[in-house]
């Protein structure tokens, strides 16, 4: 249950530790609203008549984090989630912003379709910027009208849930969003490599006669989208990084300059191909789950920076498609409310990171990457804040998702650091 | 409760030795009921099984119906293609229907991995995985190793080499994760765009080229080649696989000693075997087939509470 609450008066947030995005540094602060407007933010802060105190002094206090990669399902599929229910578990999550992906039915492939997502702002609980369709339909032949489309609120072009498959398209792709200055977002895997893989190609999948996508599937992709975009120098995105090859090309090439960024699931963050042995097709996503070495090189990849972004790909899907045989089950997990809970046990409690470098690549990167207003703690602003335990053990379970579909691997586990609250839009946010 | 280990027979690959063991000394009690003038004895007497088909197999399901009926069980049967399946109607909802008539045990084939060990996480009852897709065959590797031992009298020490399409046999794993367990060396050979990548991690000796292989060799089980992999471009044709892997009579005559042929059926004869060389006396092809029976009969008895090795034969 998500309990929301209007504010109103004065709120005084004090004793929390506050992240400052802009020295990365964790400090004491004191946070004063006055009806969710945020008016002041010192050292300390006198508590005075009238004011209600808010006692955080066992809290980390955060910029609402963003997640530039989530499907909420509408249009056309709202059984799985909508836009509502999507954002609803993106708060509970700690996300106050969301970049939500075009493969609905139909499509967002137009400024028609843009604008349905954007004009639904005012009634959602986050902030939701949609990335369009980089062609018309998906098909990956004709590009999409970037320029009108970004001029109605896109934030960026991808085919996500498949890759743009040809070079020649990619290339206009990139060449033609230099216009509006946007990323091209892409899906990077080679699906003649992949064939028909269903998990990750190791020692796992041939134990279990499944058959296996190579990493090398991600990997030849990435290798050919990075040379188009250094070639015509334009902005490239890839998504869902999942293999140490990846993460070194993606290296090398933001050493010699290319405009690439790339992101991170917490999944694959957290699990191994193993976790496929149970059969339990929470586990099928794409890309699959790979091997402990590759999870190493991307938990070393976010601490170093080469991977900008944690996010998670919710990917919500309804109980009888995943309750099929695994070749039936459609790939993807839910991972809003277990995101912050799975990342820090993935990299602060196991040392890869500090919780500063975690918190940077869920508010302050992923906004870059996007290129949205980096405008965290302004003063006369409404505050947008999400306020946490990094240090709390809890053990996810399923009343602890708003989504409509509950496909998640992680239930039962034993999760590190935990989203307490959400201030956003003059809102204070619970959900216990 | 089981007499063996674990609650289902699921996959061999952590099947422990002693159940493995237990099922083969009792399949050979079971053998002797089978060589009576009356085959039947009524030890699963009041007892419902159900028969799960999900693909079509004819020569396992036959095999089971007549290890069933040759112990007094009542059976159901159940066949559809999944394909078949309406869309929507999940495996859980199939595997909830069938398990409101109260089924002891059930039996499923299936062409997906996993199948089987999802419906054992649904149902009370107990289960038998009688092939799931490019997985397990567990009952075949049984019966395969059955069919060797009465041959050869042990397995551990034997060199056995699994020759053909690895990567798509519904028999390789099976066999690699028993005859492992059970003290044999095994080679897989064929050409590599049949053999599952990183297979040598699973413990086996991977060859590309038979005629080096076979000299070494106790025994080879030699896998059907589908004739459709050579339009998903995996061999260039048949008759080069014939010339590169074929069991011939002309190959096995220049070697030294006598190997002892094993096949899962059915026979692609004249491609993966020759007809000469699948009837010779060294092919215990038949006897696997009747092996197969008893294996089967074994393993439903001590899945179903049988306790003696010998009870089975006796009851
Ligand atoms: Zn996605």
């Amino acid at each position: 249950m998500l309990n929301t609450k209007q504010l109103t008066g004065k709120l005084l947030l004090k004793d929390g530790q506050v992240y400052l995005p802009n020295s990365s540094k964790i400090e004491k602060r004191d946070l004063l609203l006055e009806n969710g407007i945020l008016k002041g933010m010192e050292k300390s802060i006198e508590v005075s008549d009238g004011m209600e105190v808010m006692d955080c002094s066992d809290r980390i206090i955060s910029p609402g984090f963003t997640d530039i990669h989530v499907h909420f399902r509408e249009p056309g599929q709202e059984n799985k989630e909508t836009l509502k229910s999507g954002t609803e578990a993106a708060v509970a999550g700690g996300f106050t912003t969301v970049c939500c992906m075009p493969n609905t039915e139909p499509p967002i492939d137009t400024q028609e379709s843009v604008r349905f997502i954007r004009q639904r702002q005012e009634e959602l609980l986050a902030e939701i910027y949609p990335v369009a369709a980089a062609t018309k339909g998906r098909k990956g032949k004709e590009l999409t009208e970037y320029g009108e489309i970004a001029a109605a609120g896109a934030v960026g072009f991808s085919d996500d849930g498949a890759p743009i498959a040809t070079g020649q398209v990619m290339r206009k792709a990139l060449e033609y969003a230099k216009i509006v200055d946007k990323p091209v977002i892409q899906h990077a895997e080679d699906l003649s490599l992949k064939a028909d893989g269903l998990m990750h190609e190791s020692k796992v999948s041939t134990a279990l006669g499944l058959p296996g996508a190579p990493a090398i599937s991600e990997t030849t992709m990435v290798y050919r989208d990075i040379q188009i975009a250094e070639y015509v120098g334009a902005r490239l995105h890839i998504q869902h990084v999942s293999t140490a090859g990846a993460v070194e090309l993606i290296r090398a090439a933001k050493e010699r300059g290319v405009k690439v960024t790339a992101e991170v699931t917490p999944h694959h963050l957290m699990l191994t191909d193993e976790a496929v042995r149970t059969f339990d097709t929470s586990t099928k996503v794409n890309p699959p789950l790979r091997s402990r070495k590759d999870v190493d090189a991307l938990r070393k990849g976010v601490a170093d920076g080469t991977i900008d972004a944690i996010a998670t790909d919710h990917a919500p899907h309804a109980i009888e498609e995943k309750e099929q045989t695994f070749d039936l089950a459609p790939p993807g997990m839910i991972g809003l409310e277990s995101a912050l809970g799975v990342v820090v046990k993935a990299l602060v409690d196991s040392k890869i990171t500090d919780l500063q470098t975690v918190l940077e690549r869920l508010v302050v990167s992923p906004r870059q990457v996007m290129q949205l207003p980096l405008d965290f703690y302004t003063l006369d602003n409404s505050a947008n804040l999400t306020i946490l335990n990094p240090e709390e053990e809890w053990v996810f379970r399923r009343e602890h998702v708003h989504s409509r579909s509950a496909n998640s691997p992680f239930y039962g586990s034993q999760l590190e650091g935990r989203v307490k609250a959400v201030i956003h839009r003059s809102q204070l946010i619970t959900s216990e | 409760m089981s007499a063996l280990s674990q609650k289902h027979m699921l996959g061999l690959e952590f099947t422990p030795k002693s159940d493995i063991e237990r099922v083969l000394e009792t399949a050979f009690s079971f053998r002797e009921v089978l060589d009576r003038p009356v085959k039947k004895v009524p030890t699963l007497q009041g007892k419902t099984l159900v028969n799960l088909f999900f693909e079509p197999s004819t020569r396992t399901r036959l095999s089971f119906e007549l290890a069933e009926k040759r112990l007094s069980a009542d059976t159901l049967n159940f066949s559809a293609s999944a394909s078949s399946l309406s869309k929507g109607e999940t495996l859980r909802d199939t595997i909830q229907n069938i398990e409101a008539m109260k089924i002891d045990l059930a039996i499923i084939r299936h062409n997906t991995p996993g199948a089987a060990y999802q419906l054992s996480q649904y149902v009370d009852a107990v289960v038998i995985n009688a092939g799931d897709g490019t997985h397990e065959h567990p009952t075949q590797a049984l019966l395969d190793m059955m069919s060797i031992k009465e041959e050869f009298g042990h397995i551990d020490g034997l060199k056995i080499a699994i020759i053909g399409d690895i990567a798509h046999s519904r028999v390789a794993l099976s066999n690699i994760y028993g005859l492992r367990t059970m003290g044999a060396e095994v080679t897989v050979c064929g050409p590599p765009t049949f053999i599952p990548p990183f297979i040598e991690e699973l413990g086996v000796n991977v060859s590309y080229h038979l005629d080096e292989i076979l000299p070494e060799m106790d025994v080879i089980n030699v896998l059907r080649i589908q004739k459709e992999r050579m339009q998903t471009a995996l061999i260039p044709s048949l008759r080069e696989y014939r010339a590169l892997y074929g069991i011939t009579r002309e190959r096995l005559s220049g070697l030294d000693k006598e190997l002892t042929i094993m096949h899962p059926g059915p026979l692609n004869r004249g491609v993966e075997i020759d007809s000469d060389v699948a009837d010779s006396e060294h092919s215990i092809i038949l006897h696997q087939v009747l092996n197969g029976v008893a294996v089967r009969m074994s393993l439903l008895y001590l899945l179903l509470g049988g306790q003696e090795a010998k009870g089975g034969a006796n009851a």
